[in-house]
């Protein structure tokens, strides 16, 4: 009984990961190879063109969303660091005010906090309309339906993301490492370059692999900030299921997105010198 | 010069600090406020006086409450499924040996890295081919899948730093395996069940991604709310997000202080 015990405790998960994740990714695998369409059924023809098709027709959005993903990755990452940075070092008792405070969006609605940003950026709303009420602003300035606006609103909904990971990896770093090597007669600048920044990048890599991901397919950012012409992959794949119920397409757009970004996070964490990604992410 | 000049860094850097935090929450009070507004038109994007009417007006939107409420009830079941399943998996992870820990083990990895969007997609490929229904046992279902990896990950973390002898003490004293787990075990795991529930109703309620994919005609809060982008956000959604913003922030501050005192 007693050596049976871990298996009966984990059996219910096991099934849930198996038939809920394991299983829809071989039908997607699946779908993604047959032919047809939603009126006459589809029929498995082993069709690779869906790939090819797919691809072509869609890949100024996946690259599109590849760009934003990045850009948003790395203005998280030059926004993000310095505030990781000083409430690990210099946030004193007031250190969990701070984190409670970075994590306050997460208390309202991922799709509430894009609307009131909408809001915020709207053409003629209280920002820019005040703005151009004063004659501070062109009647004709705007930010929504540009790349600027869906790019920073990625930046904006996935930035603790990125923070959290940094404060942790900094803050495990012993503050007598960074005098030490001062008094060693390194400058500020050294000493940030030399040690403190080589033993925060678990927390770098952590954060990238957080943000970039879900930043790259995320679909509502593009869809509430974006207009027509900043569509990113996400939508596509959302309007090929949902609405066109084209199916083989959509299976063959969601597995080139995971494949590239898995390719995507490989090659990242070969480059950062990780050779393990699965370490790196659990801690 | 150096000393002069970490102070002023320091100080710069603090003050970039409180910019960020202030960027951050720059839509929580823009959705408060315009709970406020005393609109008369359809659209709700500029001011127009502050009004009370919204927080009498609450339900008088039916489909947007019946949102809310699908929303409260699939987290709240979905919460119950994932915490009984994930706890159990993370007292198997964190406490035994056995033969498949690290096949789970990336399977746990694959569950949480799996972008939103293809976990969708793949479900709704399942559920197309499988020719199930979608309502909200198929949204249930998948709210379970992506949040069971985070509570299996909480109470894996505070399983490793229990003391096994506990347990063993209590059966020396003839507890019996059931009572020593409702004893012992449970009670300190339990910070890490709380943790793990809370993050898995958070993660279930504010969803908007995966649910699209496995909704059917079932319409959940995230829902209700894009789908009314085109043709106007009602105030009354805006009072919903204050309130739900309200209570989480009390229940958060609430379990703060209670940690503190029992230390």
């Amino acid at each position: 009984m007693r050596r049976l015990t871990p298996y009966l405790l984990a059996l219910p998960s096991w099934m849930w990961l198996a038939i809920f994740l394991v299983v829809p990714m071989v039908a997607m695998a699946s779908v993604s190879l047959q032919t047809g369409n939603a009126i006459d059924g589809f029929a498995m023809t082993f069709s690779f063109s869906n790939y090819g098709d797919a691809i072509g027709r869609y890949s100024t959005q996946l690259v599109r969303s590849l760009l934003y993903g990045g850009m948003a990755t790395v203005a998280m990452l030059v926004i993000g660091y310095p505030v990781a940075y000083w409430i690990a070092f210099k946030g004193g008792r007031r250190k969990s005010v701070y984190l409670f405070l970075i994590l306050l969006p997460f208390f309202v609605s991922f799709v509430l906090r894009t609307i009131s940003w909408n809001f915020l950026l709207a053409d003629n709303g209280i920002l820019f309309g005040t703005l151009k009420g004063w004659g501070l602003l062109a009647d004709d300035f705007h930010v929504l339906a540009t790349t600027f606006a869906v790019v920073g609103g990625l930046t904006y909904n996935f930035l603790p993301f990125m923070i959290l990971p940094i404060y942790v990896s900094l803050e495990r770093v012993d503050p007598r490492v960074v005098e030490a090597a001062q008094d060693l007669y390194a400058t500020r600048a050294a000493a940030f370059r030399r040690v403190v920044l080589p033993l925060s990048l678990p927390g770098v890599f952590a954060g990238v692999l957080m943000t970039f991901v879900p930043a790259t397919a995320d679909p509502i950012n593009a869809a509430i900030l974006g207009g027509t012409s900043n569509t990113m992959i996400g939508n596509i794949i959302q309007t090929e299921y949902l609405t066109n119920l084209n199916y083989p397409t959509a299976s063959a757009l969601s597995f080139t997105l995971m494949a590239v970004l898995l390719v995507g996070i490989f090659v990242y964490a070969r480059a950062l010198g990780t050779d393990n990604v699965l370490e790196a992410a659990a801690r | 010069m150096s000393a002069r000049g970490t102070r002023l860094g320091d100080k710069l850097l603090h003050v970039y600090t409180w910019l960020v935090i202030v960027w951050l929450s720059s839509p929580i009070a823009v959705m408060i406020l315009f709970g406020f507004n005393d609109k008369k038109s359809k659209s709700n994007t500029t001011w127009q006086g502050f009004t009370l009417r919204w927080y009498g007006e609450l339900f008088d939107i039916s489909d947007l409450t019946v949102a809310l409420r699908n929303s409260l009830v699939i987290a709240a079941v979905s919460t119950i499924v994932t915490v009984v399943i994930g706890t159990m998996l993370g007292l198997a992870l964190g406490r035994h040996r056995f033969r498949g820990k690290g096949v789970t083990n990336f399977l746990i990895f694959a569950a949480i890295s799996t972008p939103e969007l293809v976990m969708g997609a793949s479900l709704l490929s399942l559920f197309v081919s499988g020719n199930v229904p979608r309502d909200a046992n198929t949204i249930i279902i998948a709210h379970v899948l992506f949040s069971l990896s985070f509570v299996v990950v909480t109470v894996r973390a505070r399983v490793v730093t229990l003391d096994p002898s506990l347990e063993e003490a209590a059966k020396d004293l003839g507890a019996t395996a059931w009572g020593t787990f409702r004893q012992v075990t449970l009670p300190s795991i339990l910070p890490g069940v709380m943790a793990g529930a809370m993050l898995s109703f958070a993660l279930s309620i504010d969803d908007y991604v995966v649910t699209s994919f496995v909704n059917g005609s079932t319409i959940t809060f995230p829902l209700w709310i894009v789908g009314a982008v085109k043709t106007g956000i009602p105030p009354q959604v805006n009072v919903m997000g204050t309130l739900i913003f309200g209570i989480g922030v009390l229940i958060a501050i609430g379990n703060a202080v209670a940690a503190r005192r029992r230390i």
